[in-house]
């Protein structure tokens, strides 16, 4: 049932409209052109008749008197098996289909389905007539890539409801019937695969929410060891541009170990999707042995898109991850840049003419983005299996200034903080994660005092650093030195990891551990020097001989050979050779 | 039947407000007054109430002068009749010849789908080290220089447009100095460019809304060459005076500011053109290199800093020279790893010590004892300077590669320079005397 109103006004991407009748704010509304095409909107505000809505296409062309179609739905997504390796924009079109039907531009007013209507899937039930089920309760699977897709009563259900038909083990399209309930006032609702929700209402139905415990691993040296992240968790990465965010989120996106990744892309370039959409389907994911696509959601907003689109483009990329926690799986959402996302918010603000806080971002800022990452968690599901959203944003400050709203924002919420620094990236120390700026809540994959130990000479050894600029390496005792070193050495072999080396991008939880263990003999080494040459001269070859064995593929003979030099020289041993 | 209307509300800033129907959002009208006539666009309707943002700016506009409406966005011509010539901003001759009308293609439309788009991964050579080795610059990308004013910026655009093999040339000028527009057509003239160059230049005293206006028409023009399968190379200069356009509107419209005075859509509309460059399937390709002056050599204006969000890398020109440090072209590694099986072992070995050696200088400034290895540095960093950073250097990728480790050979043992031990065995010059 929709009602019409009539534009009264058109500001850029914000349209006016009077309406008679009722209107439910953040409902889906159309604003018909002159030539017929309906150019999506979501209601934003209403005050007595006239309706304010944010329009998610380029409103060239609107007119005062044009037709406006309000819908009674909420912004919503398409929920069902067949999202995992689609490309989709803010709206959930799929952009692939579109370039498809629509050609190489994005021309404003065309919809398609996000999920494909004639595909067949393989249902299993599992439950059985007769059974009494609740929304999310499992009714089925199919198999999707390797996961098993549950497909549940509905989520908006209300009450107990019993199974009256099921359909038999077989191949079903999304939209065919599985399954009919009843409930105790004799209502009767039909059941497809396909269900929808609406993106500004976390999707959550668990029988409790769980306090992360399990580390997720990244195969990142200083994320898993020093500042780890948890399934279930949040966690932000703020940096100046070039600094290494979306590097950093792409290098997670290929090797954590988790069940699906959606990419957020939102208000940044183009160009960064398109590596993931034309790399992923050629990627193999050690895990499993199939591509990275096969675990992967790609939702899409660039930074040249319409903004009110990109606004609600995270929005559709948390919904559909928490879809798949509800399904059973752990999953985590990448979104690239939280910062777009909040500047579209302070547009929209200010075509409203509200009152504008800090940097003239809303005043609701905070708490828009604490309520975004409080959809991450750790569920305890219906069945009793477990299952995770874990969020990652990155955030872009103005001027790379972490004193700013949406830095300041998002710090209260998250449980780590990787924040990247324009010095590392400067002196491509990579990932440019600042050892010391940097906090975790989480507990990682190497016990905590052994961490410590090893992180206390990084300060040490920034503070000597500091101190050796003003007094001169001649300045400086031999033992201070070489604690510098020893930093240095911690930095460059442990903290630096090269994210296109085809081994060294990825360092797995074993391979962290034993080196790990193999540093620290090194940082514990009493060494003792007649020179500072001397000393550097040792430590240049001791990182380099590390560097190789990082280099070097786990199991390869050469890595014990390396080693063995080592613990040599350690032991009093033999010098170190030039060329390790 | 056009109908006109001859009576305008109100006239502040750029804008003329006045009573109109059916009149659609960003639609362009014309204004006509005894001081000519100019073109304008829809920027707002509200009720009967028609906002217009009059190109050539109000000065002398009359409540009385003519308005009427051509019922459709901007457009201009895209033909190959487009070589050659030079437009204002809003896309009118500046070369005295004629005026354009065949195949009208509406300005500012909707971003390219990113699934159709393709990963740039072909090497655009300049013959510049500092570029092609260090931060090569790759077909597709978007880049800015960041400079102070004062640095041979333009110079460098110039080299770049002649050096690099591009099918079409196009330079969109915004707040140009006459003799830097001089400057350029010259450049292209006598580097037998100007056949395929095309040029849009708003100069220091046109209106301000063609400032706006003219990196839309020069990068819509790219794009419709890009569609036909052409090679386009885009020149923008100067973007700080186009988002200092847009300030200046914004806040004749009374909107609140963000940053500095700046709009909170900067971002936004800086992307919307940064964006434009892209590789598509059929081979067309638009590339695109701008120049953004940094006020106060300050990268965290705004206009530097939201910049530098949107564009893959940026080349900081400092002294006559690009700056290793914060130079970055981000697609470099689509190119690099597949030129020479050294290009990234030099590219992060040579700059990882250059940086030592500007360490070591500061050293040497606050009189510290210099030990042997920051001799070693200081020599190296001379070298460097001269033989590679320098602005003279004019040697193809492979030539400059050489000379880096001859450099390095010059001044360090291999396993100073951190650079793998398989790579030093093969290219590491040999001495004369063993
Ligand atoms: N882990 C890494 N290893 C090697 N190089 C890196 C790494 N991370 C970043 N870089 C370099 O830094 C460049 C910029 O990184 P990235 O695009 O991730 O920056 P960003 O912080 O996302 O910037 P922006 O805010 O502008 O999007 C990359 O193109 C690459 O050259
Ligand atoms: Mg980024």
């Amino acid at each position: 049932m929709s009602v019409i109103g009539k534009i009264v006004t058109v500001d850029s991407n914000m349209v006016t409209a009077q309406v008679e009748g009722n209107v439910r704010q953040n409902a889906v509304a159309y604003c018909k052109r002159y030539d017929g095409v309906k150019l999506m909107s979501e209601i934003i505000r209403v005050r007595g008749d006239l309706v304010d809505m944010q329009v998610f296409e380029l409103t060239r062309g609107l007119k005062v008197g044009d037709e406006v179609e309000i819908t009674d739905e909420m912004l919503s997504v398409e929920l069902g098996p067949g999202l995992i390796g689609m490309v989709y924009d803010g709206l959930q079109n799929p952009l692939t289909d579109m370039a498809k039907k629509v050609g190489i531009f994005l021309e404003p007013g065309n919809y398609l389905e996000p999920l494909d209507k004639k595909r067949k899937w393989e249902f299993e039930p599992t439950a059985e007539v007769g059974d009494v089920v609740k929304a999310a309760d499992n009714l089925g699977k199919v198999k999707e890539n390797i996961f098993d897709h549950y497909i549940m009563a509905p989520f908006m259900l209300k009450g107990e409801w019993t199974v009256e038909k099921l359909a038999p083990k077989g191949s079903y399209t999304v939209v065919d019937e599985i399954a009919v309930l009843k409930n105790s006032e004799g209502e009767t609702r039909s059941v497809t695969m396909t269900q929808r929700w609406p993106v500004r209402i976390p999707l959550g139905i668990y029988r409790q929410r769980l306090l992360p415990s399990t580390p997720m691993v990244t195969k990142q040296r200083i994320i898993d060891t020093f500042f780890p992240v948890m399934l279930g968790g949040t966690y932000c990465i703020p940096g100046p541009f070039g600094a290494g965010k979306t590097v950093l989120q792409q290098i997670t996106s290929r090797h954590a170990e988790i069940d699906l990744v959606i990419m957020a892309a939102c208000g940044e370039r183009a160009g960064e999707v398109v590596e993931t959409i034309r790399e992923f389907p050629h990627l193999k994911d050690p895990r499993t042995g199939r591509t990275l696509i096969e675990r992967t959601i790609i939702v899409s907003n660039t930074s040249s898109m319409p903004v009110a689109a990109r606004e609600s483009s995270v929005y559709t990329a948390i919904t559909l991850a928490e879809y798949y926690r509800q399904v059973g799986l752990n999953v985590l959402v990448l979104a690239d840049s939280t910062s777009r996302w909040a500047q579209a918010l302070r547009e929209m603000s200010g075509r409203l003419e509200e009152i504008p806080g800090e940097e003239a971002f809303p005043a609701y800022l905070e708490s828009t983005i604490s309520r975004f990452y409080e959809r991450a968690g750790m569920i305890e599901l219906n069945d009793g299996r477990h299952a995770s959203l874990t969020v990652s944003g990155t955030v872009s400050p103005a001027g790379g200034n972490f004193e700013e709203p949406v830095t300041q924002g998002t710090l209260k919420v998250v449980g780590a903080f990787l924040g990247l620094s324009y010095a590392r990236s400067y002196a491509r120390r990579f990932p440019a994660i600042d050892p010391l700026e940097s906090w975790s809540k989480y507990e990682g994959i190497i016990d905590n005092e052994k961490v410590a130990f090893a992180h206390s000479f990084l300060a040490r050894g920034k503070n000597i650093n500091e101190m050796m600029q003003v007094v001169g390496e001649e300045g400086t005792s031999t033992d201070d030195f070489v604690i510098y070193l020893k930093s240095e050495f911690l930095d460059a072999v442990y903290l630096q990891q090269n994210a296109y080396d085809e081994v060294d991008a990825a360092c797995a939880p074993e391979r962290q551990r034993y080196l790990f263990d193999l540093v620290t003999r090194v940082l514990e080494h009493k060494f003792d020097f007649a020179t500072k040459d001397e000393a550097r001269k040792t430590f240049f070859k001791l990182t380099e001989g590390f560097r190789n064995w990082n280099y070097t593929p786990w199991g390869d003979p050469k890595l014990k050979e390396i080693e063995e030099e080592v613990e040599n020289y350690l032991a009093g041993g033999k010098e170190l050779e030039a060329n390790a | 039947m056009r109908k006109y209307y001859n009576k305008i509300d109100r006239i502040a800033g750029s804008v003329a407000t006045l009573k109109a129907d059916n009149v659609g959002y960003e639609e362009i009208a014309k204004v006509q007054g005894s001081w000519g006539e100019s073109l304008a666009q829809v920027i707002r309707v509200d009720r009967d109430m028609v906002s217009l943002q009059v190109f050539a700016g109000t000065r002398g506009l009359s409540t009385g002068d003519k308005v009427h409406f051509s019922g459709s966005a901007m457009k201009f011509a895209f033909t190959d009749d487009l070589l050659g010539r030079i437009f204002t901003g809003s896309g009118e001759p500046r070369d005295g010849r004629c005026e354009l009308t065949d195949n009208l293609v509406e300005v500012g439309g909707p971003s390219v789908n990113p699934a159709v788009r393709l990963m740039p991964n072909r090497m655009i050579p300049t013959n510049i080290p500092m570029i092609d080795v260090f931060n090569t610059l790759v077909e597709g990308q978007k880049l800015p220089i960041f400079s102070i004013p004062g640095e041979p910026y333009n110079e460098l655009l110039a080299r770049i447009a002649l050096q690099a093999e591009a099918d079409i040339i196009i330079i969109g000028g915004m707040g140009l100095k006459y003799d830097e527009y001089l400057y350029f057509k010259d450049t292209l003239e006598s580097g037998g460019v100007m056949s395929r160059s095309i040029m849009f230049i708003h100069t220091a005293s046109d209106p301000i809304v063609e400032c706006i206006q003219t990196p839309d028409l020069a990068l819509m023009v790219a794009e419709q060459f890009a569609l036909e399968g052409k090679k386009v190379l885009v020149l923008l200069t100067d973007m700080t005076n186009f988002a200092n356009a847009l300030k200046e509107i914004s806040i004749t419209m009374e909107q609140i500011p963000s940053n500095r005075g700046y709009p909170g859509d900067l971002y936004s509309q800086l992307a919307s053109r940064y964006e434009k460059a892209v590789v598509f399937e059929n081979g067309g390709s638009i590339t695109t290199i701008s120049v953004t002056t940094m006020p106060g050599d300050d990268v965290t204006h705004p206009v530097p800093d939201n910049t530098g969000y949107i564009t893959e890398g940026q080349f900081y020109l400092k002294n006559g020279a690009i700056d290793p440090f914060g130079s970055l072209s981000r697609l470099k590694q689509q190119v690099n790893g597949k030129t020479r099986d050294d290009h990234r072992a030099i590219m992060d070995g040579c700059i990882q010590l250059y940086s030592q050696c500007r360490e070591t200088r500061e050293k040497k400034a606050m009189g510290f004892e210099m030990s042997a290895w920051d001799e070693k540095l200081l020599k190296y960093g001379d070298a460097f300077e001269s033989e590679i950073m320098s602005f003279s250097v004019n040697t193809s990728l492979f030539e400059a590669l050489d000379k880096c480790w001859e450099i390095l050979g010059r001044y360090f043992e291999p396993v100073e320079t951190g650079i793998r031990s398989n790579l030093c065995d093969k290219y590491w010059p040999k001495k004369a005397d063993s």
